[in-house]
């Protein structure tokens, strides 16, 4: 199990099209992404390629979130997904 | 041939198909299980539906931009999102049929966001929308919302929502048509805006068969299937006529060379900028609401600035009327109404959120202020649902701690105008807003088609209104200025009685400028004054309008 830290850049936190741009990138990637707030269980942890998931998690600007992933290729789509976090997509 | 009758609220000449709103789709029955199916052929049944609505949107996302394309792509991840097909998957599972399991799981996601309030809970609607688009997938029926269509068409409802609206293409539909709704329903306000010739409130309308070929005249409320020549000559007339009422400068006058300045009503710099164009001199109504919205707080001091900003920076030589934050009622914004009143219309409104969240009004003044400290634009400032002379004043004292010079009331709740001489003594200028002041003179529901010919701003009793504010105005001194930034202004015969009534300026939609410009420069200031005169004497609305249009021949020739 992979795990990377990111702090969400998005001024209005990971929902609206935040969101819907790190569903859908999530999406794209063939191995399971899972995303929760750090500090929170890991039996909590969300489906990252779900944009209802990403919107229920409520992580708001400046939280920091959890990705964790498994197999081929795990870290460097967890990379991509921390770039993805760390950008303000509302500027 | 028949024909359908209406109330034409957005005036044009044109024929072509009519296509139909579907209607919404009904609920699957509860306990619906699936039959001569197998666990994974329903699961499949599932994702197949809805990876096809998924690809629908997505096409649709393509085919347009800006926030219209991001709320289209963000409803398309939703209809094959994992959590949504899942909770439907475990339906399946337990033999429920797939159309019934994602009905429920819909309305699990849906509470679910709901629970968790500010923006998700406002996002409950498209999951919904999502949900009902997949159902109407798997039972073969059209999807809800505007139909597709690969030329231009005449949409049919039997009325049109905000959310209906929000995806609609003014390139693609030629006109709407509306079996309910009033001359202020949502239907109306969209059409005026996008300059769409529309019909509300025609029975029948929405029985149509999609394909026929209809004339519709936007000005005369009337619908006719198997157009002859004569239509078709009249809709032609108006394609080139429409063409030469495109090409207004500014500075309108009537006949003698009275000023009437025509300004327009705006909701972002955007539209600012797209007023300018087309010949607007500044701007009657700034609603503020946009930097509000889709907000579950209250936008910065330094934010609000910078939106205002950008709207006075558009008209450095002109005036902007800003109205306060308008919320509650049809506008409800969750950190200042409260969404349980019984009534919202006559509830914590407008203005009055200032009794029950004092502060947020205090804030947006000192925006306003400090937008308007070096812009050159004539900055002036009005607060929505003014009902006494003591809110005004209020107002008043609130404008001038924040250093705003030219405080302003909106003239919408009748007791406003019954008192408006000392209304007026507190405040520099009032706006009428037809809209609301039809509603509340009229005792009558604006989305009401049935109650069409009550909503409707040539009822005598609310011309009276319009005249009783502008005296009031003129016994409280020279100076005080009085507009109309009501839809009614964007009406070019409206117009007419209005400048006769003494009304100073208009400001409608930016479509409206030229028709109604046009159409004030074919009159005396004399003239408008025996109009208006004609129409506060008519009897009922109906006589009102007739006798105003038959005083103006150039309406018929303009095809307004």
């Amino acid at each position: 199990m992979i795990e990377r830290k990111a702090t969400v850049a998005s001024r209005v936190g990971l929902h609206a099209r935040p969101a819907a741009i790190f569903a859908e990138a999530a999406g794209e990637i063939p191995v399971e992404i899972t995303i929760a707030l750090a500090g929170e269980p890991i039996e909590e942890a969300m489906d990252a390629s779900s944009i209802l998931s990403l919107m229920s998690l409520g992580a708001s600007h400046g939280d920091v979130v959890v990705l964790r992933a498994d197999g081929e290729g795990a870290a460097d789509a967890l990379d991509s997904l921390v770039r993805i976090l760390e950008t303000d997509h509302d500027a | 041939m028949s024909t359908f009758s209406g109330v034409g609220v957005s005036p044009g000449r044109v024929i072509g198909p009519v296509l139909q709103m579907p209607g919404a789709v009904s609920e699957p029955p509860a306990g619906e299980k699936w039959v001569e199916s197998t666990v994974d052929a329903e699961t499949a049944r599932l994702k197949s539906g809805a990876k096809n609505v998924q690809g629908e949107l997505r096409s649709r996302a393509a085919l347009v931009s800006g926030d219209a394309k991001a709320v289209l792509e963000a409803t398309a991840l939703m209809a094959a999102d994992p959590m949504l097909l899942k909770s439907a998957n475990t339906l399946i599972v337990a033999g429920t049929s797939a159309e019934r399991a994602i009905w429920e799981a819909g309305i699990q996601v849906a509470d679910m966001l709901k629970g968790l309030g500010g923006y998700m809970a406002e996002r409950t609607q498209d999951v919904l929308d999502v949900r009902s688009r997949i159902v109407a997938e798997l039972l073969g029926l059209p999807a809800p919302g505007i139909p597709a269509s690969d030329r231009p068409f005449i949409l049919a409802a039997e009325d049109l929502a905000p959310a209906d609206t929000a995806t609609l293409d003014p390139d693609q539909i030629i006109a709407l048509i509306t079996s309910s709704g009033g001359p202020q329903s949502h239907t109306a306000i969209l059409a005026r805006a996008l300059g769409l010739p529309a019909v509300v409130a025609a029975v029948g309308v929405d029985r149509i068969e999609d394909g026929t070929e209809l004339f519709v005249d936007g000005a005369a409320g009337t619908i006719l299937s198997e157009p002859g020549d004569m239509e078709r000559t009249a809709a032609a007339t108006w394609t080139e006529q429409s063409k030469s009422l495109a090409t207004y400068t500014g500075q309108c006058t009537t006949a003698d060379g009275h000023r009437v300045p025509l300004l327009a009503n705006v909701g972002s710099g955007a539209d600012a900028r797209k007023a300018a164009a087309a010949g607007a001199e500044g701007v009657g109504l700034l609603r503020t609401e946009f930097c509000f919205l889709d907000r579950d707080t209250e936008p910065t001091i330094a934010e609000q600035a910078a939106a205002y900003r950008e709207v006075f920076d558009v008209f450095p030589t002109g005036k902007v009327v800003l109205r306060t934050l308008d919320a509650g009622a049809d506008k409800p914004l969750p950190f200042l109404t409260d969404s349980t009143e019984p009534n919202p219309a006559l509830g914590v409104r407008g203005y009055r959120t200032e009794t029950t969240s004092p502060g947020v009004l205090g804030r947006q003044l000192e925006a306003v202020a400090e937008a308007a400290r070096d812009a050159s634009a004539e900055v002036w400032v009005m607060a929505p649902m003014v009902a006494t002379a003591d809110e005004a004043r209020q107002f008043a004292h609130l404008c001038s701690a924040a250093g705003l010079t030219t405080p302003g009331v909106m003239v919408e709740v009748p007791s406003a105008a019954l008192t408006a001489e000392s209304v007026l003594k507190q405040v520099s200028f009032a706006s009428l807003g037809t809209n609301d002041l039809t509603q509340y003179a009229m005792a009558a529901d604006r989305q009401l088609g049935a109650l069409a010919n009550l909503n409707d701003p040539w009822q005598p009793a609310v011309l009276h209104l319009v005249k009783l504010t502008v005296d009031g105005a003129a016994a409280a001194g020279a100076e005080k200025s009085v507009g109309v930034c009501g839809e009614a202004a964007a009406d070019p015969a409206f117009a007419v009685v209005l400048v006769g009534l003494g009304v100073d300026t208009l400001s409608m939609s930016a479509r409206a400028l030229a028709a109604v410009a046009a159409v004030l420069s074919s009159v005396t200031l004399a003239e408008a004054q025996d109009l208006a005169r004609q129409a506060l004497a008519a009897p009922n609305a109906l006589d009102a309008r007739g006798s105003v249009r038959a005083g103006l021949p150039i309406l018929e020739t303009l095809g307004l």
